[in-house]
């Protein structure tokens, strides 16, 4: 088995940080504006550096979105900083209206998604943002695995016309993606070449796939890990490759099972090539306080999680 | 401009708008009417713009960003009569296929467009965001809005007007459309604004008020406003304003909000406003 090297451990917003800051350098027209989260969301460097193009909201995310969408007119391409929480289901009508019906260049940047937000609980730890995002026309949603992959799409977005979702976390988790890969959104990355279940997963389910397919394969199954970083566009092709090669599915998220990136996948599957699916995401249930890492297991989106479902769609694909 | 040309123009915006509702029998003619004086003024005498060709960007350019979007009808026949886009279009207003959609759209590239607004608050904030892109390129043009007294009633317009204030947001005039009334009823019944200039001056604005159908006074107010740029404040102006005017049956209430006359009724109300142009 091919073997993934660690190549550090980092959060996945920090990977923002400095994505945002890099991108600034050579884009004169990125800025920056914050809801009172600039410490959680690591925009220090962007604000200590381009203090000109950074823009400190309060706390007041309507008004984030407008004045994003505003900043537009003339040029600029803004990038909001908030919660997911706040990046979305608050604002959800501005974003809708100002940003994706008008089609604005904005990019909406959501830290402390999911439940790896952790002790604060159930009233910051959104799951069902990906969703939201992806119903609305002209928006792209991407969620990047790792630190790597995070920054690289940061800096990616700036040279993608219109508005994006690009969704991220708290907790510190390994880095494997290489430095110097290129982000291309839309374009899914195969991490393990498989035959026996094509496991499909975004974020932080990345690394967590990883090490399902690590047990499966001690188990004698070869199970095809994809990174799916871009839930919309969806890249179609490389599903459709991937299962009719394996037969089976599993989608791997942190996110809402009703909505999230195992129904983008399922919609492919149900209208293009007939396969069993297992979901890894939480169904239909708030999160809670308490160490990212145990709500992953309390909640069934666990490493172990995503072996069992593996094996449960090898057992129907050959009942 | 003299204010009999610019009466002359407002009247036949205002046959337009009951025309297109009426054809449609949908939009708001109500408050349509009353922003008529007003928008005319600030399109044909006060801005600096560019009809055609029609710059998304607005680089040098006044901004305009009507935040109550429901006045469409009044926007729509003031840009074509500005020549954004061809007045005979105005016939298409809320038909299948057509860019004049019931509410402000730039999906479909009308030309004068430059945000969504209709679901009703966000214009405010819009206009912050061009303002701040406004001085970042140096560009010393000026951005405008129009907001219903009833929109007030939205949270996000204050959490605007707070940072407006705070960040010396001096580039932006906004105007309240004050009729004082809205689709349930009074403002005053269906939630009061209380006392609307001292909220205004609480969060640090420039208050000026105006009569919306006096030319003179829009005139000399809009000046006034304008001199007033550039001096670390954002300017809010009070409009008085009838909902329905130019029309005797629909002023004095609020029926004509959001409900359109039918043909005898629209025989009536042309009969009192002066084709000047040429109908579309």
């Amino acid at each position: 088995m091919k073997e993934i090297e660690i190549l550090g451990n980092k959060d996945t917003r920090s990977g923002f940080g400095e994505g945002l800051h890099e991108v600034a350098k050579t884009n004169d027209n990125v800025v920056g504006l914050c809801a009172d989260l600039i410490g959680s969301l690591k925009m220090d460097a962007f604000k200590k550096d381009f203090p000109e193009r950074f823009f400190q909201i309060g706390i007041a995310e309507a008004n984030m979105i407008g004045i994003a969408a505003g900043m537009t007119v003339g040029g600029k391409i803004p990038y909001t900083g908030t919660f997911a929480n706040f990046s979305t289901g608050r604002v959800y009508d501005q974003i809708r209206q100002s940003v994706a019906y008008s089609q604005k260049n904005v990019k909406i940047c959501a830290s402390h998604a999911g439940l790896t937000l952790g002790e604060d609980g159930a009233t910051h730890q959104i799951l069902e943002d990906i969703g939201l995002m992806k119903m609305l026309p002209n928006m792209t949603v991407i969620v990047p695995c790792d630190f790597n992959q995070t920054k690289q799409a940061t800096m990616a977005i700036a040279e993608h016309e219109g508005p994006v979702y690009l969704r991220f976390g708290r907790p510190v988790m390994p880095i494997f993606v290489k430095d110097d890969a290129k982000f291309v959104i839309g374009k899914a990355d195969t991490i393990f070449e498989g035959t026996d279940v094509t496991i499909i997963a975004c974020g932080h389910l990345v690394w967590k796939s990883i090490e399902a397919a690590k047990i499966l394969f001690e188990k004698g199954i070869n199970a095809e890990v994809i990174n799916m970083h871009t839930i919309k566009p969806l890249d179609v092709d490389a599903i459709l490759k991937s299962v009719k090669k394996t037969g089976c599915v599993v989608t791997a998220e942190e996110h809402m099972r009703n909505g999230g990136l195992g129904d983008s996948v399922a919609q492919v599957l149900i209208q293009d090539f007939l396969a069993p699916q297992e979901y890894v995401a939480v169904n239909d249930k708030f999160g809670e306080s308490g160490p990212p890492m145990e709500l992953m297991t309390k909640y069934g989106i666990d490493t172990l999680n995503i072996v069992e479902a593996a094996e449960k769609a090898i057992a129907r694909k050959n009942a | 401009m003299e204010n009999n040309d610019l009466a002359n123009i407002a009247s036949q915006v205002r046959r337009d708008i009951l025309r297109m509702v009426c054809e449609v029998s949908s939009g708001h003619p109500g408050g349509s009417l009353g922003c008529a004086d007003f928008l005319t003024v600030l399109y044909f005498e006060q801005m600096k713009h560019n009809p055609a060709p029609f710059s998304m960007d607005a680089i040098n350019e006044d901004v305009f960003y009507l935040s109550n979007g429901h006045i469409s009808p009044l926007f729509y026949s003031v840009l074509a009569r500005s020549g954004y886009f061809p007045v005979s279009e105005l016939g298409t207003f809320r038909k299948i296929g057509s860019r004049l959609q019931g509410h402000p759209s730039t999906d479909k590239k009308l030309p004068g467009i430059r945000m969504a607004s209709g679901s009703l608050g966000q214009g405010l904030s819009v206009a912050i965001g061009t303002c701040e892109t406004k001085k970042l390129n140096n560009d010393s043009s000026i951005v405008y809005t129009l907001h219903g007294d009833g929109e007030l009633q939205e949270g996000q317009i204050w959490e605007a007007a707070m940072y407006a204030a705070a960040n010396k947001i001096d580039n932006l005039i906004s105007t309240i459309d004050y009729n004082g009334r809205q689709i349930d009823g009074d403002v005053e019944d269906v939630l009061s604004l209380g006392n609307l200039a001292q909220k205004w001056i609480a969060f640090g604005w420039e208050v000026l008020e105006m009569d919306g159908h006096n030319f003179e006074d829009l005139k000399a107010t809009l000046a006034k406003a304008k001199s007033m740029t550039g001096n670390k404040k954002p300017i809010v102006i009070i409009m008085k304003t009838e909902m329905g005017q130019g029309v005797d049956y629909m002023m004095g209430t609020h029926k004509w909000h959001g409900s359109t006359p039918n043909p005898e009724q629209l025989e009536n109300a042309l009969g009192q406003l002066k084709e000047t142009l040429g109908d579309y």
